[in-house]
């Protein structure tokens, strides 16, 4: 039996793609200083969120990664005690 | 000495004597000294790892762009967190290539990958080329540092030198292990420092964070936008882009991942790290709270406002627990930054040149290099004058060019030739030196062109021309020259087997 193989691409992945787009992206809107959220200004609230929300989303893709290598080794052993 | 150098004093001889408890029972080869022998569980990755982006840059250059640039030292914030999700999926392929194949060095891997010895020569000097203007803003800090907390007894210079004798002391007996430890007493050092400095000096001099920006924005509009002193919106994202995708192409991170004994480890740092990121805006508080309080710190000087308004509002012993935390955010990288760079030109050039010389020989060298190294990286240090993170993004612009072909030398097999891969990164070197050397910006190379152009990190130009020649050489090259045809990582057993198949 081949040991669960880590790394390929999944569809879920492109999520990774979402912290640049949505940090970088919304620059071109949320470069402002008012309405100050939490006392920043709003520029600084809105880059400060977005590496709150890349966290999150880094561990929905963990949460995914894992979920899909699971199912994975239950396969291969499947596999294994039909063959 | 003041009550401030003496703390400072005894948080160094801790953290030498962390280090020398760190390589007990370990003999030290080369592997041991800069990859500790792949043999780090999570936590210690994860210090480490969060460590080596924590250094006296963040400190200093952090606050001392807050309080000079304003708004666009965001970027500082902002590349990290990217770079952490990039390296979800970039760090676990890096380790997964590299896995018990006795790699010590970025080199190394491109050795492997590519089957050309030429490449790792040529990756080795790139790397370190990128470390020395990294070094000498570590030494520059320690400078900053030593001298401020001394209340101005201890001149900057003296400082240096001073600094640059501790860190040989430290990374010659620890290697990485001692940095490993020493990262944790950092860590848990400067996040109470910064919290409470990022906390206590708005609501002392401002009564909130909330009223210090609006008494900020009240006194210099546009300072809190992006645009407003010159460094604008496409400005921001091309820096943060590029710097994001640089990150990983840093030498020393390459030791971070041999290190580890799991691949599992990098996707729980890239979930957790930029969390850790978020203590970095504390560090902006404080250069935004002196922006007004301390004014008058022109160019490189802004990394001195840290210091300055901490000495207007703590009794000296606070200052010397900074002064500590500060030391230790110059020591720890730094001296990882030292093995890195000293385990290349080791092991990548002299060997190369010497290729008889004996696994020993080549870790006596490795030790020696160090103090070859912090001397010229001092020279340097006393001779420029350039802002700390000026510094940074000019090592970045350096080592960046290592992307194209590192993303490309992934999978089961690289996907273009070695020559590909050489064309591309000295293309793209000759055009960053180009650049620097000329002080050309977009602006003056493409004039009348619009401003969203035109200001773009000139750094998008070299990693652009890099990858045109990347792809002109292998389309070019791709049916006369063969690409190693390696199937699967694991097929991969040494260099020569690797040459080998090339060859086939």
């Amino acid at each position: 039996m081949t040991e669960p193989r880590r790394g390929g691409f999944r569809r879920f992945h492109l999520l990774g793609f979402l912290p640049a787009v949505g940090m970088m992206g919304g620059i071109l809107f949320a470069n402002r200083v008012r309405p100050l959220v939490f006392g920043l200004p709003f520029l600084f609230f809105w880059i400060a969120a977005w590496v709150v929300s890349t966290s999150l989303v880094m561990w929905i893709i963990l949460r995914l990664d894992r979920a899909h290598e699971r199912q994975r080794g239950r396969l291969a052993a499947n596999e294994e005690r039909a063959g | 000495m003041t009550i401030a150098l003496w703390i400072m004093a005894l948080v160094f001889l801790g953290a030498v004597g962390l280090g020398l408890l760190a390589r007990r029972g370990h003999a030290m080869t080369l592997e041991q000294w800069s990859v500790a022998g792949g043999g780090f569980g999570s936590l210690l990755v994860f210090l480490l790892m969060a460590g080596e982006l924590y250094t006296t840059f963040t400190f200093l250059g952090g606050s001392g762009w807050a309080y000079g640039k304003g708004a666009p030292a965001m970027y500082i914030l902002c590349y990290p967190a990217l770079a952490y999700s990039l390296s979800y999926f970039l760090l676990p392929a890096i380790w997964r290539a590299s896995r018990g194949r006795g790699f010590v060095s970025q080199a190394d891997f491109f050795v492997a990958r590519y089957g050309s010895r030429t490449l790792g020569v040529l990756v080795a000097l790139v790397g370190v080329a990128a470390l020395v203007p990294y070094l000498v803003l570590q030494f520059k800090g320690l400078g900053i540092i030593v001298s401020e907390a001394s209340y101005g007894r201890v001149s900057p210079s003296t400082a240096i030198w001073a600094g640059a004798a501790a860190l040989i002391a430290y990374v010659v007996v620890s290697g990485v292990r001692g940095s490993a430890w020493t990262a944790a007493l950092k860590d848990a050092l400067i996040l109470v420092v910064v919290v409470a400095m990022g906390l206590y000096l708005p609501y002392h001099w401002y009564g909130g964070i909330g009223p210090m920006f609006d008494a900020i924005d009240k006194a210099r509009p546009q300072f809190l936008t992006l645009g407003g002193t010159g460094r604008s919106t496409s400005w921001f994202i091309s820096t943060v882009l590029l710097t994001s995708i640089g990150v990983y192409t840093w030498p020393q991170f390459f030791g971070g991942v041999y290190t580890a004994k799991s691949d599992d480890v990098f996707r729980k740092n890239a979930v957790v790290l930029p969390l850790y990121q978020l203590v970095v805006l504390f560090v902006f508080f404080v250069g935004f709270a002196a922006t007004l309080k301390v004014p008058g710190l022109l160019g490189a000087d802004g990394d001195l406002s840290l210091f300055r308004i901490a000495k207007m509002s703590f009794s000296p012993w606070a200052i010397g627990i900074i002064g500590a935390a500060g030391l230790l955010t110059a020591l720890v990288p730094g001296s990882m930054l030292l093995i890195s760079a000293a385990t290349i030109l080791a092991k990548n050039v002299y060997k190369e040149i010497v290729p008889s010389a004996s696994e020993r020989r080549v870790a006596i060298i490795a030790r020696a290099t160090v103090p070859v190294l912090t001397l010229i990286s001092v020279l340097l240090t006393l001779h420029g004058g350039q802002a700390i993170v000026a510094l940074l993004l000019m090592g970045y612009n350096v080592v960046t060019q290592l992307f194209p072909a590192l993303v490309l030398a992934l999978g089961p097999s690289p996907r273009i030739s070695a020559h590909a891969a050489l064309a591309g990164i000295i293309a793209g070197e000759v055009t960053v030196a180009a650049i620097s050397l000329s002080g050309a910006t977009l602006g003056t190379l493409l004039p009348g062109w619009p401003a969203v152009i035109t200001e773009l990190n000139v750094g998008v130009v070299a990693l652009a021309v890099n990858v045109a020649i990347t792809a002109l050489v292998w389309l070019a090259t791709r049916n006369g020259t063969p690409v190693t045809t390696i199937t699967r990582p694991e097929e991969i057993r040494g260099d020569s087997a690797v040459a080998a198949s090339s060859l086939s």
